[in-house]
């Protein structure tokens, strides 16, 4: 849930980014800057999605409450 | 039993014979007997009308075709489990038996089973439900949520040892591996698979913490997938706060959980692989605004660039100057030389005569008119005054041709040129 978010953040900041800086609106010194924030932001959200640590679990449910349990997919 | 039935036929004979008067219970109840008894278990082909379902459960209608009519009666035991609802009009096979109405003085049959004629009770009850959900909004696309930019946390709710949870599983792992799973383990088929659905998809909501849920099951008959034509799945399914995407069966079979949900896809496999694309999409769309990024840095620079050569331009540059004042230099340096040169063969003449001049100021040329100049030795300092000379100095006197050292005899102070 924090990943999704985070990543729905960095790619609205990362689209603000693309489209001030070729705007061509921006002085040299903001635009380098803004261009070493969105390549930063384009890096961090490819890394999340290539990231390859997922967890498979089963949700239970014992009186009322929630546990999980891992999921063997052998 | 049939001994019952022909006493019942001999006692009619006998009417003939003796009279006998019956109480209208009894002839009620022996009408009732042969009826009952005659007839027994029926199917009867017919049209539903004036249909009436009582706060009892029991349901009261009319069975006719194009000649008659018989009342008939399905009582909430025997209605309960019907899948269709039963309304005016409908063409329908019943299964019950004839009897008879004491106190109305009516036969009637009490229906046992029902079905609707050329159509599958099941199919029916599909369309009956499908309609009244329709009319309620549940398909209506406003109602559909849009499905999360990516789920990093993805529910199923499908049977742990089923076909549907290892496809989907598999995918992700090949495509999309930044996904976690949570399986909420529940039957698909079968008398409790409705709610064990119902609970898993509520149970899913209650634990918040998936970004979407996956409704599955692989493909089989369209018994097999009743389940997710139920009335409690569709509304779990639409009260859902969580995005949805049935994925139910194999193709062929639209469930009522595929209209609901807020995306359907035809196998749970399609399911996993619109996460996958979902997920591709963003790589791509990133990597495209990483170009965009760098093509916008690049024309920043390039303007720059050009703005730089335009300035250059406008500006010489220290060598262009250097280079310049270098040439000036030279310039002036030749015109001084050839200036100086000029001005040297003027003089030449002139120089000539001053050398000569110079030349006749020499004390050797005053020697060769007669002159001759002594000196006081050792020093050699030129006498010019004979007080500066005593007798016995040594003086040495040149002429000029030859000279001669003497000494002094006498010193006259007051003959030749006198200081004033």
């Amino acid at each position: 849930m924090k990943e999704k978010q985070t990543l729905e953040e960095n790619i609205k900041k990362l689209e603000k980014i693309v489209n001030e800086l070729s705007s061509g609106k921006l002085g040299l010194g903001d635009s380098l800057k803004r261009y070493e924030e969105g390549i930063k932001l384009a890096q961090d959200c490819s890394f999340v999605l290539n990231e390859a640590q997922r967890k498979v679990e089963i949700l239970m449910k014992k009186e009322g409450k929630f546990s999980l349990e891992k999921f063997d997919e052998k | 039993m049939a001994e019952k039935i022909s006493d019942l036929f001999q006692a009619q004979g006998k009417l003939t014979k003796t009279r006998h008067i019956y109480s209208v219970s009894e002839i009620t109840k022996d009408i009732k007997l042969i009826l009952e008894n005659t007839f027994g278990e029926v199917w009867i082909e017919a049209e539903i009308s004036n249909f009436k379902a009582y706060e009892s459960g029991h349901f009261y209608f009319t069975l006719k075709d194009e000649f008659a009519v018989l009342s008939a009666v399905m009582f909430s035991r025997a209605n309960k489990e019907l899948p269709f609802k039963i309304v005016d009009g409908l063409k329908v096979i019943c299964f019950g038996s004839i009897s008879v109405y004491g106190p109305r003085g009516q036969y009637q049959l009490i229906v046992e089973k029902m079905e609707p004629k050329g159509i599958g009770a099941q199919q029916l009850a599909f369309e009956q439900l499908k309609k009244k959900l329709a009319k309620e909004g549940l398909f209506d696309p406003v109602h559909k949520k849009p499905l999360p930019l990516m789920p990093f946390r993805v529910g199923i709710v499908t049977s742990i040892s089923g076909a549907a949870v290892r496809d989907i599983l598999q995918i992700l792992k090949k495509g999309a591996s930044c996904i976690d799973v949570v399986i909420r383990s529940v039957r698909v088929q079968g008398e409790f698979a409705a709610r064990e659905i119902v609970a898993g998809i509520t149970d899913l909501n209650e634990f918040k913490e998936v970004d979407l849920i996956i409704i599955s099951r692989g493909g089989g008959s369209s018994e097999d997938l009743w389940s997710f034509n139920e009335e409690i799945v569709a509304r779990a399914i639409y009260n859902s706060a969580i995005p949805t995407i049935s994925a139910v069966g194999h193709q062929i079979n639209i469930t009522l959980s595929d209209l609901v949900a807020d995306v359907f896809v035809e196998t749970p496999s399609a399911a996993a692989k619109i996460i996958v694309d979902k997920k591709n999409t963003l790589l791509a769309q990133i990597d495209a605004q990483r170009q965009e990024l760098f093509s916008s840095i690049a024309q920043i620079f390039y303007n720059l660039d050009k703005n730089l050569i335009a300035l250059k331009h406008m500006l010489k540059s220290p060598l262009d100057r250097l280079l310049e004042k270098q040439q000036q230099l030279d310039e002036l340096k030749s015109n001084l030389i050839s200036q100086m040169r000029h001005y040297l063969g003027i003089n030449q003449e002139r120089a000539r005569g001053l050398i000569e001049k110079l030349e006749a100021l020499s004390p050797l040329a005053i020697l060769s008119r007669g002159y001759s100049l002594s000196m006081l030795m050792p020093q050699g300092a030129i006498i010019k005054d004979s007080t500066k000379i005593k007798m016995g100095d040594i003086v040495k006197t040149i002429l000029e041709k030859g000279a001669f050292v003497s000494s002094v005899r006498e010193v006259i102070k007051n003959e030749g040129k006198t200081n004033p």
